[in-house]
């Protein structure tokens, strides 16, 4: 059967085959996938051998998709159609956006989870999620096509600025693009991993990322295989777009002087002075001047010429913008410029002069552009992909990445009090407890908030829960403890339990402005079409799967450290695993997993004695000290 | 050879745990090297493909180790834990009195930093100031814990040292404003 084949990630059948997977760069404006082959990270290119694909969709009028140079090409004539920067719509909500000088029809929906942003389109009303995840089909068709197989998984580059809000978007839209996410990756780190291990760099290092929407400052500590993030910081609605924005609105004001009165531009001639101002921009970084000429739908002639200079002090605020986040990032690090070895530029917009010459001032050395700006972020990711898919030994490398933003409650009088600042090395728990108020009280509410500021409404709403089932108690005298859990991807998870009684009150924290797990699953299944019997026939294939790799992982965990246990012990995870074989063969989706999580249970202690063990070796050995490059 | 997992139930404190000293003045570079060894062979991106159980392993060790490298790193928060190991809770203790040339020193920092509220310059002067303090009640800290183990003198040294840091806060959170 066809789905049995699906390669999954700790499958053992062919242990030391190379596992296919990629790391993938989500940009604004244009989007890339890499591979390591034979131990070099290349970009995969398109039938036509171009390394970028343009994050352009475009609804079509016959119902088909168009992803990329064809969709490009297409969005002055079919704007409302046509999605471009939808990364900048991920995690918002209508508030956040700055409607006025976007051609489409945005809605926004109210549902269970909170207001989220949608595009009305030709096709349906469309989600920022569901636009990105046609762009990562696309490279995951480009990317199995190139390498002949199935992937393993894909590390994705998120902004390491993104919130968690953003990162839970980006991520559905993976699970939506039917891509296994090995990790969301910070997109500066990714770069620091293609430098620092091409340049053989040890030392504190910033990497300067402006990409078309995002802008990320990031320090991180370079020492044999271990890249620590010090700090990050950044403005994720800062980037490349706002300079173009800033060239078409000149255009305008150029247009206003020269006329008496002019009509409003419609979305099509919008979309279409905007390309121009991007392609002036783009012109800019090797010429002295640029020319804008359009003949607009109105038959009317717009022509202009941009200096270098004027488009300098048209941007000098915007490239002021970016120096604020970098002092913080440089502070929160204990760090004066003194102290930093080189200077990376990353992202296509750091090609502009104003830029590279601002930020050389600024760190009062010349930063480093030897990397190609637009391919070094995918390069990284794939370097990690390959790694996280285990295809290196152990040890390789060691990303140690933060939390871009404090997290917080809200309390009394609607401040917020952090509870995990910004910039904590990842994973990390923090728990907090709370009492009850009123006398037999036995429900109370959480909200969740992130983001620098005292007022709860300056920072961003992540989730509001109610802690139902709390024993009926003397008001102060119960005491729920609330664990709050970011994991590597920067995701947060919480979970409450009443310590006296040890009532446990799990909660499963979805962003107000993300998918609900129910539209996921019904844009899943939509996507599928599938009937009854084919997703009962997929589950019991996932089942199998889930359990084969689970029963291999502890053959191999057995003959390796059996020590570690005693013939009792040993010969209880044995039955567990027999009993498991069973149900397979058995063949009932239930069962199979039931079994597998018994399994899973029996083995708690034989994980944890591993760890120790592991751990162990690790502080007697010398293991890091012998990595090279 | 010491199992790690016994720091939940035995005593193994965050001292031990990168095998050193239980005292104040911590080698930093065997800090570093030995948090470094134990993330390398706990980190999740080492069980991306791992069975969840070695999953849940990971995670645990890896927070463990973290939350035990920022408290040991940070001088602060490591004398605060050396305290609590003697069952003393400095920073709950805020009604005991501070000594009065103190709280006259305190109100003085205060107000420069009112005064220097728009001025850059001021702020980096004061800036160096309270450096310069902190090096200063950072070293009675050490003479305190590690020589004299004088754990109520040391109590009072940790709430002016976090005052210290408070007032640092303050700063760069005005500079910020400043800067934006």
């Amino acid at each position: 059967m066809a789905l049995l084949q699906i390669s999954e990630p700790g499958q053992s059948a062919a242990p030391h085959q190379h596992k296919l997977a990629v790391g993938i760069d989500l940009g604004t404006t244009n989007s890339l996938v890499a591979t390591v082959r034979s131990g070099l990270s290349s970009i995969l290119v398109d039938e036509d051998g171009h390394n970028l694909l343009p994050s352009v969709v475009r609804y079509m009028p016959d119902g088909g998709i168009e992803v990329g140079y064809s969709a490009q090409a297409a969005q002055s004539q079919d704007p409302t159609n046509t999605v471009v920067s939808a990364k900048r719509f991920m995690g918002r909500g209508l508030k956040d956006i700055d409607v006025s000088q976007q051609p489409y029809h945005f809605i926004e929906t109210k549902s269970a989870s909170g207001e989220m942003l949608q595009i009305e389109t030709r096709a349906g009303i469309k989600s920022p999620v569901e636009i990105s995840a046609e762009i990562l089909k696309t490279l995951k068709a480009r990317a199995e096509k190139s390498l002949g197989g199935e992937l393993v998984g894909a590390v994705i580059t998120v902004p390491a600025y993104f919130d968690d809000a953003q990162r839970q978007a980006t991520k559905d839209a993976a699970r939506l693009a039917g891509l296994n996410v090995l990790r969301l990756l910070n997109e500066p780190t990714a770069a620091a991993v293609a430098y620092g291990l091409d340049n053989a760099s040890e030392g504190i290092y910033v990497i300067y990322d402006l990409g078309g929407g995002t802008f990320d400052i990031s320090i991180l500590k370079l020492a044999k295989g271990v890249f620590e993030v010090l700090a990050t910081n950044g403005d994720s609605a800062l980037g490349g777009d706002d300079f173009d924005r800033r060239i078409f609105c000149w255009a305008l004001d150029q247009r206003l002087a020269e006329q008496s009165k002019c009509t409003p531009l419609n979305a099509q001639d919008t979309r279409l002075l905007l390309t121009k101002a991007r392609e002036a921009k783009e012109w800019l970084t090797d010429h002295a001047s640029a020319q804008i000429t359009s003949v607009l739908s109105t038959g009317e002639l717009l022509n202009v010429t941009l200096s270098t200079k004027q488009f300098n002090e048209l941007t000098q605020t915007l490239v002021t913008k970016t120096l604020a986040p970098t002092k913080k990032a440089l502070r929160d690090a204990g760090l004066t410029i003194e102290d930093i070895k080189g200077v990376v530029m990353v992202g296509g917009a750091t090609r502009m002069p104003q830029i590279r010459l601002s930020v050389a001032d600024f760190f009062k050395q010349t930063p480093l552009t030897n990397l190609d700006p637009d391919k070094v972020v995918a390069l990284g990711a794939a370097i990690q992909a390959n790694t996280l898919a285990g295809n290196k030994g152990d040890n390789e490398l060691l990303l140690l990445d933060v939390i871009p933003l404090s997290l917080g409650l809200e309390t009394m009088g609607g401040l917020v009090e952090k509870i995990i600042p910004r910039n904590s090395t990842l994973p990390i728990t923090r728990a907090q407890e709370f009492t009850t108020f009123k006398d037999g009280q036995t429900a109370m509410s959480i909200h969740v908030l992130q983001g620098e500021r005292e007022l709860v409404t300056d920072c961003r709403s992540l989730a509001r829960f109610e802690l139902r089932g709390i024993p009926p108690m003397v008001a102060g005298s119960a005491r729920i403890r609330v664990t709050f859990t970011v994991d590597a991807d920067g995701l947060l998870s919480v979970s409450a339990r009443e310590v006296a009684s040890n009532v446990e009150a799990n909660i499963v924290v979805k962003p107000s402005y993300g998918l609900s797990e129910e539209q996921i699953l019904n844009m899943l299944q939509s996507g599928f079409g599938a009937a009854e019997s084919d997703k009962q026939a997929r589950a019991l294939a996932e089942a199998k799967v889930d359990a084969e790799s689970l029963l291999a992982a502890i053959e191999i965990a057995l003959e390796k450290d059996s020590d570690l246990l005693n013939a009792q012990e040993i010969q209880a995870i044995r039955g567990k695993m027999d009993a498991l074989r069973a149900n397979i063969h058995a063949g009932a989706s239930h069962a199979i997993h039931e079994a597998t999580e018994a399994l899973n249970l029996a083995t708690e202690e034989f994980a944890a004695r591993r760890m120790d063990a592991s751990v162990s070796h690790a502080l007697a050995g010398k293991n890091l000290d012998e990595v090279n490059f | 050879m010491w199992m790690w997992r016994e720091f939940h139930s035995v005593n193994l404190n965050y001292f031990q745990i990168f095998e050193l000293e239980t005292k104040f003045n911590v080698d930093l570079a065997t800090l570093e090297s030995n948090y470094r060894k134990i993330q390398s062979a706990s980190h999740p991106d080492r069980f991306v493909t791992a069975t969840s159980t070695e999953k849940l392993a990971s995670m645990q060790t890896a927070t463990l180790a973290n939350e035990a490298y920022q408290t040991l790193k940070s001088p602060t928060l490591r004398a605060a834990y050396l305290l609590g190991l003697q069952g003393i809770n400095a920073i709950t203790e805020t009604s005991t009195a501070m000594p009065v040339d103190f709280l006259m020193q305190q109100m003085e920092w205060r107000e420069a930093v009112e005064d220097n509220a728009t001025n850059l310059s001021g702020m980096h002067r004061l800036l160096r100031n309270i450096k310069q303090e902190t090096i200063t009640l950072q070293q009675a800290l050490a003479d305190e814990l590690d020589a004299k183990q004088a754990w109520q003198a040391a109590a009072e040294t940790l709430r002016k040292l976090q005052f210290m840091d408070k007032l640092r806060e303050e700063i760069a959170r005005k500079l910020e404003i400043l800067e934006d």
